[in-house]
């Protein structure tokens, strides 16, 4: 990747987890308590080993510390910022119930820091196997898959319709959460295994998925989702309605968008509607207000995201939504909402669908409205390959492996909406086990991968 | 208020806790600060003809980041001039004539100068001495300090010259650097020595630097070895007062010294048979002021148990010390696991799977959650789990075996073998 090409980012304030000082790096790391089996391993979706990471910072070996990081997680540095850790390793941690657990992330942060820093290569590619694997997608999933199937000599393409590599790691999650440089460093790390690499190609439109089915050995695909799907109400074309995803985007590479507002409306309350929120609220909006047609109880955003969103100063309108934006000239000046009664739980759908209550109607005024309600999914890309889906979700074996025998899946695009939202750190271990069970056809053989291709 | 005087073989003082010999109590100024901040006695820093010392002198032992656990010096007795010491000696004598001020000396091998600096020294009214039969380094070299303190012979003999000619009680402070402390301290006895305290400094190496490979602390790139001293060192200490209080031929009061750095510490040396206790290097690291807690700490100590006076505790535990031979062999404790409190962090699993005796196991108990239980069938009772419980939840229970009390000594006895 010609990092020089690279976008431009404006980080949009102070991060959202404070360094930690050398002193309080050590007091962390020497509360930890290394424990047998320990439980924050046993949370972590790449099942880093918490407790050996740690008890490395506590003799000073960093680059071992960042070793056991990185090699369990290729992603380790973006996930030290941005797992949702509270429910993940820290929230498994033996002090949880304390409500003091070890700061895992930030420990993890603190040693891939110094990884970036100090410019150490942790990994050589393994000895060449001849084949030739095209992945399509380079966030976390394709990213990481690549670099495992690096290690174990398989030759790699990676085909991206984005400029730059990193997926919603360099594009999409805000920078005060995960700066785009620690993306892009980590793409870096992938690509120093020697990657060939297609950016601004984007499949089933520059080139046809049969076309890679034939002339790679396997495929795998981590195209993740797509944009946010439209509301389906008048109005919506109007100029200052965005996506949150183009918004943020747009946002983290600071090319060309206005100060929104004054008035923000954010219509959704995941997490990406939190994203969209604080963003607005840093690019200078005095009044940024989050509309959910469900209540507080049951918004998908993680607490300490609803917990952050307030602090930066955000409100919220429960039980409402929109069915009309009003323009004037070009532009949105107004959105009309109705208010929702709770829906009658029913046999059929695990979240009962709010009711309109009519004559509830009211209108604000808002200059900027973003759209938080979901990303869609990449039906016809699925289609192209001939992959059996499920409403836009790749169907997938345990292995990763799709319908087609030659072609596997990792992350967003085999992401189906259950307790969890959509994490970087499963996309990562997905790509893991995509590439283990591509080698494991390949080669016949397990993905071992041997020390030699671990620079000591 | 419990009474905390006590009385060292005629040396008394209003509360148990001195400052031993050592940096604290290097200047009148210091000791007038001690005794302000409540420190009943000082044993003042070893006189004797002055040496030059080097820089740097100490090395500090840290264990994670719990600072200085224990701490080394390559310094030497004071540097300061005999007549500078006396002056202040009787000014801060003056000032606080309730303290007790003990003068520990160092002197060559000869009769003659200890003598002298015996009588210049007891001229200006000191409570007691204490021979510095200890330092392990650099005075050694020159046949003084430890030099005579590991030979039992030579330590009856110095002991004897000063007590011909001093008019207040004789303490004889031993050097830890011996194979079994009794045999140094019935030397002191038979020169007449009217008590013993323990125990100087340990001979050490605190540490390499990585970088630099220079062993610490440096002189102009080298060094040689010290006295270790600090938390680290207590329990070394604390056997080797208990060993001389239940031996008989010793018999005479203990000054505790060693890694005591709170009140607990100093119940621990009391009970054990010490009469007061000596600090110094918790001293170097928090200052006078952490006698205020150790005095308050004591006093609420012995009126929670009833107790009137300090001198109540003294040797109360020494009797509980014996021979491993004389141990009941029928006795049993196991561990046992409290559930409630436990936090599922597998240590103690690994700890008997590991380096003990497995007999700790993994099981997913009737609601599911995962739980360590202790075979009690298996345990042999060695106490790891319990030591190493981050959150002490668990317990050592003892089991009736219904065996009759027996001790190897009895066993071997019955067996018609000797123990030895
Ligand atoms: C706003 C927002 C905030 C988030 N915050 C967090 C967070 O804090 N923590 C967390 O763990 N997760 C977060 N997530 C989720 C996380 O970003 C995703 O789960 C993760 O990035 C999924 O990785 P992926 O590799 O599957 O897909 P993506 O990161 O989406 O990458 C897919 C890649 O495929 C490429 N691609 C798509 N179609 C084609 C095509 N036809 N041809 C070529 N290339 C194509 C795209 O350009 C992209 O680079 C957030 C998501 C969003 C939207
Ligand atoms: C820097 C230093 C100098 C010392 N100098 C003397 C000394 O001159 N005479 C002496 O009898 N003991 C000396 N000691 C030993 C202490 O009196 C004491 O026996 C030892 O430090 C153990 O006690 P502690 O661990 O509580 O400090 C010295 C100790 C230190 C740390
Ligand atoms: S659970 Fe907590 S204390 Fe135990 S190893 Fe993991 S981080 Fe350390």
């Amino acid at each position: 990747m010609d990092l020089e090409r690279a976008p431009r980012e404006t980080s949009l304030g102070p991060s959202i987890h404070a360094e930690l000082s050398e002193l309080d790096v050590l007091a962390e790391a020497n509360r930890c308590l290394n424990c047998y089996d320990a439980p924050c391993t046993r949370a972590c979706p790449t099942h880093i080993d918490v407790a050996s990471f740690i008890q490395k910072i506590g003799t000073g070996n960093l680059k071992g510390s960042a070793r056991v990081i990185m090699q369990a997680n290729p992603m380790g540095a973006s996930c030290a910022r941005v797992c949702p850790t509270e429910d993940l390793c820290e929230g498994a941690c033996v002090y949880a119930d304390d409500d003091r657990p070890i700061r895992i992330g930030d420990l993890q942060r603190y040693a891939t820091d110094w990884l970036v820093k100090s410019g150490v290569d942790l990994f050589q590619p393994g000895r060449a196997t001849g084949k030739n694997i095209a992945i399509v997608g380079s966030g976390p999933a394709g990213l990481s898959a690549t670099r495992e199937l690096r290690r174990l000599g398989h030759a790699v393409t990676i085909f991206d319709a984005n400029p730059a590599l990193g997926g919603l790691n360099t594009y999409g999650i805000v920078p005060f959460r995960l700066p785009m440089d620690v993306a892009l460093w980590e793409a870096q790390q992938v690509l120093k295994l020697g990657v060939d690499v297609h950016t601004g190609v984007s499949v089933g439109d520059d080139v046809a998925p049969s076309e890679l089915i034939a002339r790679f050995d396997a495929v795998i695909l981590a195209c993740g989702m797509g944009s946010v799907p439209p509301l389906g109400i008048p109005g919506e074309d109007l100029d200052g309605v965005w996506d949150a995803l183009e918004f943020i985007e747009r946002a983290k590479c600071g090319d060309g968008i206005r100060a929104p507002g004054p008035s923000v409306a954010v219509i959704g309350a995941g997490n990406t509607a939190i994203d969209a929120l604080t963003c607005a609220k840093r690019l200078g909006a005095p009044r940024v207000t989050m509309y959910y047609r469900r209540g507080e109880s049951d918004m998908t955003a993680y607490p300490f995201e609803y917990d952050f969103a307030k602090h930066e100063g955000v409100e919220f309108r429960w039980y409402c939504t929109p069915i009309r934006m009003l323009g004037e000239g070009p532009m949105v000046r107004a959105v009309e909402f109705v208010r929702t009664a709770p829906g009658r739980p029913s046999g059929t759908l695990a979240r009962p669908l709010p009711a309109a209550i009519p004559g509830s109607e009211f209108v604000v005024e808002a200059q900027t409205v973003i759209r938080a309600t979901g990303q869609s999914r990449l039906s016809d890309l699925i289609g192209g390959f001939g992959l059996a889906q499920s409403h836009g979700i790749v169907a997938v074996d345990e292995t990763l492996r799709t319908s087609h025998p030659k072609v596997f899946a990792a992350g967003d695009c085999i992401f189906a909406k259950g307790s969890r939202e959509a994490m970087v750190v499963e996309a990562a271990e997905q790509g893991k086990t995509a590439a283990a069970s591509a080698h494991r056809m390949l080669c016949q053989a397990p993905a071992a991968i041997t020390q030699s291709s671990v620079a000591q | 208020m419990a009474d905390l005087a006590i009385d060292l073989a005629g040396i008394r003082s209003p509360n148990p806790f001195w400052l031993a010999s050592a940096p604290p109590t290097n200047s009148g100024y210091q000791v007038m600060r001690a005794f302000e901040a409540g420190w009943g006695g000082a044993v003042w820093k070893t006189l004797g003809e002055p040496i030059v010392n080097v820089t740097s002198r100490f090395g500090g032992l840290d264990f994670k980041q719990t600072k200085m656990i224990g701490m080394n010096n390559i310094e030497l007795i004071t540097d300061r001039p005999l007549e500078d010491n006396l002056r202040e000696i009787e000014q801060v004598k003056r000032a606080f004539p309730d303290r007790a001020i003990v003068a520990s000396l160092m002197e060559m091998p000869e009769r003659r100068r200890w003598h002298e600096l015996v009588k210049a020294v007891q001229a200006v009214g000191v409570d007691g001495f204490e021979l510095n039969f200890g330092c392990p380094h650099g005075m050694s070299e020159r046949g003084m300090g430890s030099a005579v303190g590991q030979i039992p012979d030579l330590v009856a003999q110095t002991t004897a010259w000063v007590v011909e000619v001093s008019r207040v009680p004789v303490i004889v402070k031993l050097t830890p650097n011996i194979t079994d402390v009794r045999h140094t301290a019935r030397g002191a006895v038979e020169g007449g020595a009217h008590a013993v305290s323990m125990i100087n400094t340990i001979n050490s190496l605190i540490g390499v630097d990585l970088d630099s490979w220079k062993p610490i602390p440096q002189v102009d790139g080298q060094s040689s070895h010290g006295g270790y001293c600090g938390p680290a060192v207590k329990p070394i200490a604390l056997n080797m007062v208990a060993e001389c209080a239940r031996d008989e031929r010793v018999g005479i009061p203990i000054s505790g010294i060693g890694g005591i750095a709170s009140w607990q510490d100093a119940v621990e040396f009391m009970l054990m048979g010490a009469t007061n206790v000596q600090v110094c290097t918790a001293v170097m690291h928090h200052g006078f002021g952490i006698v205020e807690d150790m005095i308050d700490g004591l006093n609420n100590y012995l009126d929670g148990r009833g107790i009137a006076s300090a001198g109540d505790i003294v040797g109360k535990s020494v009797d509980r010390m014996t021979t491993w031979e004389n141990l009941n062999l029928a006795y049993k404790v196991v561990a046992r696991i409290d559930q409630d409190v436990c936090i599922h962090c597998n240590k103690c699993y690994i700890a008997c799977e590991d380096a003990a005796h497995q007999c700790i196991d993994r099981v997913v108990s009737s609601d599911g959650r995962d739980t360590v239980v202790v075979d009690e069938s298996e345990c042999v009772g060695c106490n790891l789990c319990a030591m190493i419980c981050p959150v002490d939840c668990i317990h050592m229970l003892e089991v009736d075996t219904g065996e009759p009390s027996q001790s190897w000594k009895q066993r071997q006895a019955l067996a018609g073998l000797e123990t030895r």
